[in-house]
């Protein structure tokens, strides 16, 4: 029997299911890991996204084993091109291109479709012995020394720690009396998978248009994940157009460089806000992923940093484990926020300005915005730096997202 | 109740409620991470790791495994309530904590109660316990500056090594910077410390203690600095030892 009490992970998606992977990995099998997610019943996911994986977290999920199984069906981006147009303009200027680069040979991102990652996930965990309950956590009473789990088939366990992984609107979160700091957008991001005649060869566009950014990301085949940003009332009328004129908005904004296009999958639109938890930890509690914080998806990076949450608060755990630590207590917990709740903060600042910055139509700021592009673009040292950013690559960089085993 | 009957087998006797609230009171404040003993919760994880990472290579264990130091009987001297006897009885070890003051040993009791650990925590001294006791690690940390005489208590925890075991110690070097930072700064600006926790006088260069080991043919295998960086506000190994400093010491 393991010297140590067990881990509760509340919510079995990316975040919960990853880091339940990493601490078996790093803690050996005789710690019990709990996920319990209700949405574990419905296998295999039906997510319709697609999520650029940047570089770090492809690492990560290399570490974790899980890379080499969906790795054929991933979608190295290559080239990424970014242009800020009128929908009316016939061409586009580029104000910013990216030879798509961190490490020669090593792309800074790979675009995969969340159901094929997060099935092989789930299959990964339950070959690792991870207590998989399809079931909800209902509530929780944490103490200085413990807390106990309650979960929805009546179960109750007594653990070390409880983990938030429990998405953007996380019980849990309220349940601990955690605010959040943030607001909402007023816009949705249109999510559609589409098909094209000619071949993307691995390149990602990022058009800003006045409504905001239109993203094209390439999936493998002859198709692309599109994620499109429009205000909030737009683009649930749109989503709920007939197929032709659905089409038609479509054509207007993906343009025909690719030649002929076609949706291939229901159009759906996702709310976007932006928030960040005002404690990532509470007592012997630890928020991860969309539970701590929700960006804006123009820098497609929501995933990326919860899967960054989940290197930090892994390589926490197992380090104050293998001293014998108790590992729930406070002081081992804030090492982990202050690993990572600086860092969201810096992105969250970064992609609102990208935001506003990009969602409008005046001429002052888009000159403001074309000049910075333009600047960015002549300088390679700021590329770089982009480039790393981007890739999850700069700051005090988790084992795991080095792609070092705990 | 759990608490009274835990406290029972304690080594003070004849305690009342009012005693037991005391101790338990006195417990959460030793174990509370942000209260009056933060600075050695801070500090602990660096002694963890060093005193690990040297019974590690010792014994020929794997520092990844949970149960790195299991079968390993060790003894922690001056042991408070057990901040490094808890981690050590997880990792597998048999640990023996001992401390002069049973207030002490009564806080250190409940709080392994509570986490199922089973410690043999005992309220004496080195120079009390029976001299046939044997252990592997003997672990003077922070003690030997509290010390009347250094060089007879360092042969009696000489004595109790097993052939082949290993001595971690870690104290307050002696000179102008330590009385600076070690005295002025810790009990008197920053108020770490309560004032008077250390005379100066006592405490001990590396030379005399490698002196006082090597009369018991033992050998400092390793030595480091701890230095507190207040940028990170975390405590780490330097090779300056000018204030506090570790040694690990063998049989040569
Ligand atoms: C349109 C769009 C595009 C995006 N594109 C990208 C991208 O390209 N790159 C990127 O990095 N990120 C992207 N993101 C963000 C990314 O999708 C999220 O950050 C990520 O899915 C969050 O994962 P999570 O595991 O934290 O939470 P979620 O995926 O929200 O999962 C939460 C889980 O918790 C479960 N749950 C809820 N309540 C309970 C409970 N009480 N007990 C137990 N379980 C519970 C739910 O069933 C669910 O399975 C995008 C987001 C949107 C909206």
């Amino acid at each position: 029997m393991a010297a140590q009490r067990g881990i509760v992970i509340g919510g079995g998606a990316f975040a919960g299911l990853a880091l339940a992977l990493a601490l078996r990995q790093g803690l050996g099998p005789d710690l019990p890991i709990i996920v319990a997610d209700p949405a574990l019943a419905n296998r295999p996911s039906r997510d319709p996204r697609a999520t650029a994986i940047v570089a770090a977290c492809r690492r990560l999920f290399d570490a974790l084993g899980v890379w080499d199984a969906v790795a054929a069906e991933s979608q190295p981006i290559l080239d990424m091109v970014v242009t800020d147009s009128k929908l009316e303009d016939a061409t586009r200027p580029t104000f910013l291109t990216f030879g798509g680069h961190v490490e020669p040979g090593e792309p800074f991102a790979h675009m995969v479709e969340n159901r094929r990652l997060i099935d092989e996930l789930v299959i990964r965990a339950e070959a690792a012995g991870v207590d998989l309950r399809a079931t909800a956590v209902t509530t929780f009473d944490s103490r200085a020394d413990g807390v106990s789990v309650a979960l929805g088939d009546g179960s109750v366990i007594e653990a070390a720690l409880l983990v938030a992984a429990d998405g953007a609107r996380s019980k849990l979160r309220e349940r601990a009396g955690i605010a959040t700091h943030g607001w909402d957008y007023d816009q949705s991001g249109i999510v559609v998978t589409v098909g094209h005649e000619r071949d993307h060869d691995g390149r990602a566009e990022e058009h800003f248009l006045p409504a905001g950014p239109f993203a094209i990301l390439p999936l493998t085949g002859k198709r692309s994940s599109l994620v499109w940003t429009e205000k909030r009332a737009e683009a649930a009328r749109i989503v709920a157009l007939p197929d032709d004129e659905f089409h038609a908005e479509l054509e207007q904004r993906f343009g025909l460089h690719l030649g002929e296009v076609k949706a291939l999958d229901k159009p759906r639109a996702f709310p976007l806000g932006y928030f960040v938890a005002r404690s990532f930890i509470g007592e012997r509690l630890a928020l991860i992923g969309d539970a701590a914080h929700v960006i804006h998806p123009i820098a497609g990076q929501g995933l990326n940093m919860g899967l960054k949450d989940v290197a930090a608060l892994a390589e926490t755990i197992v380090d104050a484990a293998r001293l014998g630590m108790d590992f729930g207590q406070i002081d081992v917990l804030e090492r982990y926020q202050r690993w990572r709740r600086f860092d969201t903060m810096t992105m969250g600042v970064a992609t609102n300005v990208l935001n506003v910055l990009f969602s409008n139509d005046l001429p002052f700021v888009r000159s403001i915005r074309d000049i910075g592009l333009g600047i960015v673009d002549r300088l390679p040292p700021l590329k770089g730096a982009f480039i790393k950013q981007a890739a999850g690559l700069s700051g005090e960089v988790p084992r795991l997202l080095k792609g070092e085993a705990l | 109740m759990a608490m009274q009957s835990s406290y029972s087998d304690a080594s003070a006797s004849s305690v009342d409620a009012s005693e037991v609230a005391k101790f338990s009171k006195l417990s959460e404040e030793w174990w509370d991470p942000r209260g009056k003993m933060a600075p050695l919760h801070k500090i602990n994880p660096l002694r963890l790791t060093y005193i690990r990472d040297a019974a590690c290579r010792k014994f020929d264990r794997n520092v990844r495994s949970l149960n790195c130091l299991s079968g390993l009987r060790m003894l922690d001297i001056g042991c408070g309530a057990g901040l490094l006897c808890e981690p050590f009885t997880r990792l597998g070890a048999q640990v023996i904590g001992i401390d002069p003051s049973a207030t002490n040993i009564a806080a250190a009791k409940l709080h392994a109660d509570k986490g199922h650990l089973s410690i043999d925590y005992r309220c004496t001294t080195v120079e009390e316990m029976d001299v046939r006791e044997r252990f592997d690690i003997v672990l003077a940390m922070e003690v030997i500056e509290h010390v009347v005489d250094v060089g007879a208590f360092l042969d009696r925890c000489a004595s109790m090594l097993k052939p082949g075991g290993l001595m971690v110690v870690s104290t307050l070097n002696r000179n102008w910077k330590s009385f600076a930072l070690g005295i002025v700064a810790a009990e008197y600006v920053l108020r770490w410390l309560p004032r008077g926790t250390h005379q100066w006088d006592k405490f001990v260069t590396p030379d005399e203690l490698a002196h006082h080991l090597s009369r018991n043919k033992l050998e400092i295998t390793e030595q480091s600095g701890v230095v507190y960086n207040p940028l990170g506000d975390r405590w780490t190994l330097s090779s300056d030892m000018d204030v506090n400093y570790m040694v690990v010491a063998e049989e040569v």
